[in-house]
């Protein structure tokens, strides 16, 4: 955290100033470490493995939380019986299909009721075809009460089967899977119980780390599992905190670049299935919480979008959104354009040429385009790639051959131009122009701006119904002298308006009927009062702990998520110490914006009927959940299993020590000659690639370089691509600190500095010693300072429920010197690669 | 004539600035919580306009811009272009939780570090000191003193400063400072050094470095007051335990008077590659004056006995 997001770690530091424990859990030693009470070095991606193992300390200890499990998680409730654990099936659950690989989730559910997901696409009723692109998590209506034991004794309750599931995940199983000492494992655990309970919280931190893993989505689940058994959640100083990988994207999220959402977590409707309005709302929206609403959200969405032209009498044209035919991710559509079915891209400060996995991929989906478009600070590799990539000096492709149409276009900077970048606490902070961009630079949103503008007088006068759409789109902004559209117009107009035109105060305020709009209703109050709230900065110290008044939070300003847990069930603090949301005998009370219906009662029992905030009950404080609960067992929204359960990544130097089962079963593999996977630990060829690798970055540098290569202040702090690697592995290899080596994978070959670094520990598992190569991954051959790129050497695998690659833990070889350069390099890979088993021997 | 040695409460004062003058201020560097993030060197490179090193228009110029391979230390040290300077130490020691056993025995490591490549067991951990190194502004400045064109001086706020317009380039505070600060700029040929940004400082605005710091490892402010703070941290890291912690350059009564840019440091002064004893070089000057004056007495004395003895 210090090393990728050294501003926000500040806070961190003053949390140890007064006192807090820092606890580090990274494969690498890092500035992190350096100022962390513990570092425990971690064999890349088996988090999953210590998070469990530190959850059944919590369950056999009983140091769990007893009274908060019982009345706010599911732990109580049962499951069906016909539900199947991976201790029953050696890794697998139940429903698992291994012709298609993936999983009928039907088994997971509870006795007696069935409960949806709660963010994204909800419909129960999903082709198995389509699984893969059910996003979300959490949980909406359940059409019957589920059954359950509020002693938590029954066999069947959830916390009995997630006693079951976690109890291979010893101390010792944790040592010889993760490379963790027992007597660390204790000091971990034995920290993480004291400082919590009723008087004390633990918050966890995460960044890319975790996320970029086969079994991503998993780990932040075994994070929540635990932080919810502790009673850390809803609570201040509890809580996970998701470090994004750059600045707003968080923002991203929430008014979606994803494919398969709308803004505010709405899903994409299906081709086939959400035929109209009607349908989608029936099939995604529920009874009880705030999704009960999602006609509301999405009607005033259309509205937003469709102005006038949106009527109850033509569903609000919700016809005119777009349909998903099937999985349109990030990785789909690059092979899909190397495979030649995509014309057309916009890349847009982002560089996939060198900051995506598989680069060598990417580059020959770019090179088969018939046009695209690269928007950026600087001249990033995505834009030259046709010119001086690396397949250009092997030999793989030539100039003259390239088709690809390629239009680059100036970006103006953050600094450049009014916005808002939406953190890692869903805080919306606004920030002002601050210098005019140089030369022909423009920002992003006039951009948009002028293309949907043209692109609306070119179909101004067509009878196409293709292009109704277009034509009914509300696109009209005010513009100052420079024609920059204005921001705060873009975000009064996300907030929404009421029938007279007026700024709505908060989502509450929407309505079904068309008259009112909001471009994302989970921002819509941050422009109450007709004030941009987003650009409050009223100092901390002139502040209480909430700070309230500094940027704006969404939902509602609320700081701390579900702070109605932060009381006990009749309403009281569960600490003085601690309290933070409490019942004051009228209303909720407290510094925060509660989380919850204002004046629903602690005892209130929602009668027969009731509908949305009306059908939460008073002690339920998961108001996005659909029993109200935190969920322990997830009984719908993932892809891969109801528990987090350890599985090896896609590559790695060992077998699976827990399961029969080695990799996430339903992760997304494609087997294609331009995405080869190394063989598994154990089978013949494995030994080609036999040492770990993980991606990193360096505070100095940004994500792949495209902001940061072009800045020579920079650039003398970290100037070349450089390799981590520990003495023992240097001697091993033949590696001299200062010289050159070149890390080897099936898929290429980087080269760069060796940094022999005592910071780097080989970790034991039994008797094998697992060395671990950091290669950070912010070079590439343009700017200043220039260098392989990292992703270079990555495979293509994915997490099933996000479809997010798997980049902190590969296998690889390291060899003294520098690769070989131009065609030598093909042949050389391939070399391996037969050597490997993975490619036949050439006639 | 200033005085040269020893402690003095207002450094302005005894250059001649009347009453009424700023108060002294300084830097206060706790390297307790600093995370390495060298924002204070690229803020000082902004803000006074400072090249960086070997960076040309078409990438590498020269062999500076490179790896020095001192763990993430590129830039290497103090210069003429860097005015602050972040160390990073990787060292092994003897693990915190275990007790230490000090042999006494003589080395030629670093203090307390163990022989790098061994003992990589659990009795020892490593450890990554980061350190923002940055000029002392010390109370008794050798630079200012040798400097014969008076393009060093002390400023209203107690801060020693280069006159970039005035410098020669004559290049003697050079080897007079002390801690090997000051230097001459390649191609250039004058002196440089930090400013604690002046011209920020005239404005009400506190230096570029202090305000880019994320954790508040660099401070800045009123001498007095940062004492005060640097004192206070100081007790609060003994009482936890973190007995190594010690203040460096903090000491009006240390060899340059004390430092107006003072540090919080987490082992001895060497591992981060400051002097541990610095004495301002023209200390001695007053008496080496008068030895040479009586030197050149006795010789005069000489000469005119034996003229005197001659003419007997």
């Amino acid at each position: 955290m210090a090393e990728a997001h050294p501003v926000g770690f500040q806070w961190v530091m003053e949390a140890k100033k007064r006192g807090a424990t820092v606890i580090h859990v990274d494969p690498r030693f890092t500035r992190t470490s350096a100022v962390a009470d513990l570092h425990v070095p971690i064999r890349a991606g088996t988090d999953i493995a210590f998070l469990g193992g530190l959850i059944r300390h919590v369950l056999e200890t009983g140091a769990y939380f007893e009274d908060y499990v019982r009345a706010y998680t599911n732990g109580p409730m049962l499951l069906r019986g016909d539900f199947a654990d991976t201790e029953d099936l050696d890794g697998l659950f139940s429903g698992f299909d291994p012709e298609t690989a993936t999983y009928d989730t039907e088994t997971w559910q509870y006795e007696g009721a069935t409960a949806p997901s709660a963010a994204g696409d909800r419909d129960l009723d999903v082709h198995e075809t389509e699984r893969g692109e059910m996003p979300g998590s959490g949980g909406a209506p359940i059409a019957a009460d589920p059954e359950r034991d509020d002693t938590m004794q029954d066999p069947r309750c959830v916390l009995q089967v997630l006693r079951r599931h976690y109890s291979r995940y010893t101390p010792e199983k944790v040592h010889e899977i993760c490379g963790i000492p027992v007597a660390t494992f204790h000091r971990v655990a034995e920290a993480l119980v004291r400082n919590s309970g009723r008087e004390r919280t633990s918050a966890f931190a995460y960044a890319v780390g975790w996320t970029h893993h086969t079994v991503g989505v998993q780990y932040i689940r075994a994070a929540a599992v635990l932080q919810a058994l502790l009673g850390n959640i809803g609570r201040p100083g509890g809580g996970i905190l998701a470090l994004r990988g750059h600045a707003s994207i968080q923002g991203s999220t929430d008014i979606p670049t994803l494919f398969d959402l709308l803004p505010g977590y709405i899903p994409m409707p299906h081709a086939h299935r959400d035929e109209g309005l009607q349908h989608f709302i029936e099939s995604n929206a529920g009874t009880k919480g705030f999704w009960a609403d999602l006609d509301a959200y999405v009607v005033s969405l259309l509205k937003a979008w469709f102005g006038d032209a949106a009527t109850a009498d033509n569903d609000f044209c919700f016809d005119h959104l777009p349909r998903l035919t099937g999985d349109h991710s990030s990785f789909r559509t690059v092979m899909d354009q190397a495979d030649g079915k995509v014309p057309g891209y916009f890349v847009v400060g982002e560089n996939p040429a060198v900051g995506t996995a598989n680069a060598r991929m990417q580059r020959h989906g770019l090179a088969s385009l018939e046009w695209l478009v690269v928007r950026d600070l600087n001249m990033v590799e995505t834009a030259t790639f046709w010119k001086d990539g690396p397949e250009i000096e092997t030999g793989e492709m030539r100039t003259e051959d390239i088709g690809t149409e390629i239009f680059f276009l100036p970006a103006a900077a953050h600094t450049e131009k009014d916005g808002t970048f939406t953190n890692t606490q869903r805080l919306l902070q606004w920030h002002h122009k601050a210098v005019e961009p140089p030369g022909d630079c423009r920002s992003d949103l006039w951009f948009y701006f002028e293309l949907g503008k043209r692109i609306k007088a070119r179909v101004a006068g067509s009878d196409d119904p293709r292009d109704r759409p277009l034509q009914d789109l509300t696109w009209d902004y005010p513009v100052d002298a420079t024609g920059e559209p204005s921001a705060d117009a873009v975000l009064r107009e996300i907030n929404g308006v009421d029938a007279d035109g007026k700024a709505l105060p908060g989502y509450t305020a929407l309505r079904s009927d068309g008259s009112t709009s909001s471009g994302c209703w989970i921002y819509c109050g941050v422009y109450a009062d007709e004030v941009n709230q987003s650009a409050r900065r009223r100092p901390g110290a002139e502040q209480d702990l909430i700070a309230a008044e500094w940027g704006w939070a969404w939902p509602m300003n609320r700081r701390v998520l579900y702070n109605r847990a932060s009381a006990d069930p009749v309403g009281r603090p569960w600490s003085e110490r601690k309290r933070l949301t409490y019942w004051d005998g009228e209303k909720w009370a407290g510094p925060d914006v509660p989380d919850f219906p204002a004046d629903t009662p602690p005892d209130y029992v929602p009668p027969p009927g009731a509908h949305a905030a009306k059908a939460i009950g008073g002690a339920e404080p998961f108001v996005m959940q659909s029993d109200g609960r935190a969920w322990l067992h997830a009984p719908a929204g993932l892809a891969d299993g109801p528990m987090p359960t350890h599985y090896e990544p896609e590559e790695s130097p060992v077998g699976n020590a827990l399961y029969g089962q080695r990799a996430n079963p339903a992760r997304q593999r494609f087997e294609r000659a331009d995405n080869h996977y190394h063989p598994e630990p154990g089978t013949p060829g494995a030994e080609v690639y036999p040492y770990v690798f993980t991606t990193f970055r360096v505070t100095e540098h940004h994500t792949a370089g495209g902001m940061s290569r072009w800045t020579p202040h920079l650039n003398e702090l970290q100037p070349e691509m450089f390799l981590e690697v520990s003495p023992e592995l240097a001697a091993e290899r033949g590696l001299t600190h200062g010289g050159w080596a070149h890390v080897v994978t099936a898929r290429s070959a980087v080269e760069g500095r060796v940094l022999v670094t005592e910071r780097a520990k080989p970790l034991r598992h039994g008797d094998t010693v697992i060395h671990q190569i950091g290669v950070p991954w912010h070079w590439g051959p343009n700017g200043l300072s220039t260098g392989d790129a990292a992703n270079e050497l990555l495979g293509v695998s994915l997490d099933p429920n996000v479809h997010i690659m798997e980049t902190k833990a590969a296998t690889c070889d390291i060899r003294p010197g520098r690769r070989p350069r131009g065609p030598e390099l093909v042949t050389c890979l391939a070399d391996r690669r037969r050597q490997a088993g993975l490619e036949e021997e050439p006639r | 004539m200033n005085s040269l040695s020893g402690p003095l409460a207002d450094p302005s004062a005894d250059a001649g600035y009347a009453d009424g003058h700023p108060p002294r201020v300084g830097f206060f560097t706790d390297t307790s919580v600093c995370i390495g993030c060298k924002a204070c060197e690229v803020a000082c490179k902004e803000w006074n306009a400072l090249p960086a090193d070997g960076v040309g228009d078409h990438g590498a110029a020269g062999d500076v811009l490179g790896l020095t391979g001192m763990s993430y230390d590129n830039s290497g040290g103090l210069g003429a272009s860097t005015y602050r300077h972040v160390a990073f130490v990787e060292q092994r020691v003897p693990a915190r939780d275990s007790a230490p056993v000090d042999l006494g025995m003589p080395a030629m490591e670093l203090p307390g570090a163990v022989q790098p490549g061994v003992d990589r067991d659990d009795a020892t951990e490593v450890r990554w000191l980061m350190s923002s190194d940055v000029c002392k502004h010390c109370t008794h400045a050798a630079c200012l003193d040798v400097c014969p064109t008076g393009s060093l001086i002390r400023t209203e706020h107690g801060t020693v400063l280069v006159q970039e317009d005035i410098c020669n380039g004559c290049g003697y505070c050079i080897p007079a400072c002390p801690y090997g600060v000051i230097d001459q700029r390649q191609g250039d040929g004058r002196a440089f050094k930090c400013t604690m940004c002046q011209d920020r400082l005239g404005a009400g605005l506190a230096p570029a470095c202090a305000t880019a710091c994320p954790t508040e490892s660099i401070q800045f402010g009123p001498l007095d007051e940062l004492r005060e703070r640097a004192d206070a941290r100081l007790a609060e890291l003994h009482d936890r335990g973190v007995g190594e912690a010690r203040l460096y350059g903090r000491d009006p009564d240390d060899g340059v008077g004390g430092d107006g840019a003072f540090f919080l440091l987490l082992d001895e002064p060497e591992v981060y590659g400051l002097p541990p004893d610095p004495v301002v070089t023209t200390r001695d000057l007053p008496s080496m004056w008068r030895h040479a004056a009586g030197a050149a007495l006795a010789v005069a004395g000489a000469v005119a006995a034996a003229f005197l003895g001659g003419r007997r």
